[in-house]
């Protein structure tokens, strides 16, 4: 397992380096409208008196890793359900590679994958009938050969007869980014997609998606906690705190724009003065 | 337009469930056998003690046999369903391209082909050894059949769309759905047996008919092709309505969060 890891760890590293100059070419101009894999606009959610997503906007590019950052009870599960279309927005729209998830939710869907911590596969079945039956429900083409590809990939050849439910925390999310990667999404969710990792499959984790987002021009949507890892990864982030965004850019960027050394001490201070970077 | 590829993928998850576990396949014939073995002997002493003439054998065992089709069929719905429910399985089924429609095709894909394993127990069991024959029914039996399935599956998808509302623990409302029911169908007696105010809730359910028509063939006569017609337009009205109510729970969980949260403890 360990040289198999090994082993996607270095292929992620040598596409990093040899990708992450070529993303900027892959990437088609940001102002061009077909350019974007998610548009979110004016979005909005409240839960009676309590206010979950307050009118934000974004998008998401191709090629492009966006994190979605902030405090717990921020609004970034409850946006990323709206962007599966498991929870329907008060007002505000979502477009997919430009179709209304409002409207055409299902062909929006077919573009789009996820996996978060909390919606593990059902651990009554294998890792393979898992992976085969969600492969039917996004219509994946020669999905044998593609099962066995993810399973190589994520080095999940020895579990492919296990029952999900049996296996480990870590090995059971990289299951879950099987399942995600099965219909090669234009948009990736992630939502915390490493949390139950060891710092080593993190980190392969990481290189994985950064090959899938500049080599294949996927768009990927980030939510994590680990502001080293949104550091390292994402292109661009944003700091949602009591639903609405408070700062958006480039990490590096914001960094220097606040006068912070790290993306944790500008967490915290988002965390815990909202409303000193509101309207910044 | 539906996707027969999702729906297949529904009913391959049901089949992967109870290929790995003898406690889901066991209860698919289990029940049905005990049911017919037993109607079948109360039916043999009753043919033993009553007056000659009237045969207990398709009476009462060819109702027992019917009533567990409907039965099996509804808890067929709703068995697939409740592996969702059971797997917490809401977010990661219902944040793909499959369509409410479809969904609950797989559904009823499951539930076919489940209770083709019942009633195949049933009808081989009934048959050897209380020598129960359908060719009686005729071609009416399709007729019977055919209503009870759509009335069947229409019960099993209300059914679920009660537990995707009220939650998990609501499953104890549905099961006995099809016991409440029954005194009204008049699985064992002829309607008029039923006081008039009964006899008007059951102009409104399909069985009610499937049953007078069996009594009709029993006693030596034919079931009313009308009747049975209506009965069958009547469970393909409590079909639409079923998906129609489903499809109102689905939209009202996916307004209110439910479907992201289902859990017994996290329902408004």
């Amino acid at each position: 397992m360990t040289i198999s890891l090994l082993r996607v760890a270095f292929r992620g590293r040598i596409a990093q380096t040899e990708c992450l100059a070529s993303a900027n070419e892959f990437r088609p101009a940001p102002e061009s409208p077909a350019a974007k894999v998610l548009a979110v606009k004016e979005l909005c959610k409240s839960y009676g008196e309590i206010v979950a997503v307050d009118r934000i906007s974004f998008d998401v590019g191709r090629g492009e890793i966006v994190g979605l950052l902030g405090p717990n009870g921020a609004g970034k599960t409850t946006t990323i359900n709206m962007i599966l279309g498991v929870l329907e927005p008060d007002s505000g729209s979502i477009r997919i590679e430009e179709l209304d998830i409002a409207t055409h939710r299902s062909r929006a869907l077919e573009r789009t994958n996820f996996t978060a911590v909390y919606a593990p596969l059902p651990g009554n079945l294998t890792v393979s009938q898992n992976l085969r039956i969600f492969g039917l429900i996004y219509g994946v083409e020669n999905l044998t050969a593609r099962i066995a590809d993810l399973l190589e990939q994520f080095d999940l050849g020895r579990f492919r007869g296990a029952r999900c439910g049996a296996l480990s925390s870590g090995e059971q999310t990289r299951v879950s980014l099987a399942k995600a990667m099965l219909n090669r999404p234009r948009l990736l969710l992630l939502d915390e997609p490493t949390a139950s990792l060891d710092p080593a499959a993190a980190r392969d984790i990481r290189a994985n998606i950064r090959e899938l987002a500049t080599k294949e021009g996927r768009g990927v949507l980030w939510t994590s906690h680990n502001m080293y890892e949104a550091e390292a990864v994402c292109d661009r982030v944003l700091f949602l705190s009591r639903g609405r965004i408070l700062l958006e850019g480039d990490p590096k960027a914001l960094l220097r724009e606040h006068g912070k050394a790290t993306l944790e001490e500008l967490f915290i201070t988002v965390a815990r003065e909202p409303l000193t970077l509101e309207g910044h | 337009m539906m996707r027969w590829r999702r729906m297949a993928a529904i009913a391959l998850r049901y089949f992967y469930l109870l290929r790995g576990s003898p406690a889901r396949v066991v209860p698919l014939f289990a029940w049905v056998g005990i049911d017919i073995v037993l109607w079948g002997f109360i039916s043999r002493y009753l043919n033993s003690v009553a007056s000659a003439g009237f045969n207990f054998i398709p009476a009462l065992l060819g109702a027992v046999l019917l009533w567990d089709f409907l039965i099996r069929i509804m808890q067929g719905v709703t068995m697939a369903f409740f592996e969702d429910v059971w797997s917490r399985n809401f977010l990661n089924i219902f944040a793909t391209p499959l369509r409410i429609s479809e969904y609950l095709g797989g559904l009823v894909l499951s539930s076919i082909a489940t209770s083709a394993v019942g009633l195949l127990v049933m009808l081989l069991l009934a048959g050897t050894v209380f020598g129960l024959s359908f060719f009686a029914y005729g071609l009416a039996l399709v007729q019977l059949l055919l209503a009870l399935f759509v009335f069947g599956i229409a019960l099993g998808i209300f059914a679920c769309a009660v537990v995707l509302r009220l939650g998990p623990a609501a499953e104890w409302f549905i099961w006995p759905i099809p016991a409440l029911l029954s005194p009204f169908v008049g699985v064992f007696y002829p309607l008029s047996t039923l006081p008039k105010w009964m006899q008007l809730v059951s102009n409104l359910l399909p069985p009610a008919y499937v049953f007078e028509g069996v009594r009709r063939v029993v006693s030596g006569g034919t079931a009313s092709t009308g009747a049975l017609t209506w009965a069958a337009s009547l469970a393909a009205l409590y079909l639409v309505l079923a998906c129609w109510f489903f499809a109102r729970i689905y939209r009202h969980a996916v307004r209110t969060g439910l479907i992201a949260r289902y859990s017994a403890e996290s329902l408004s």
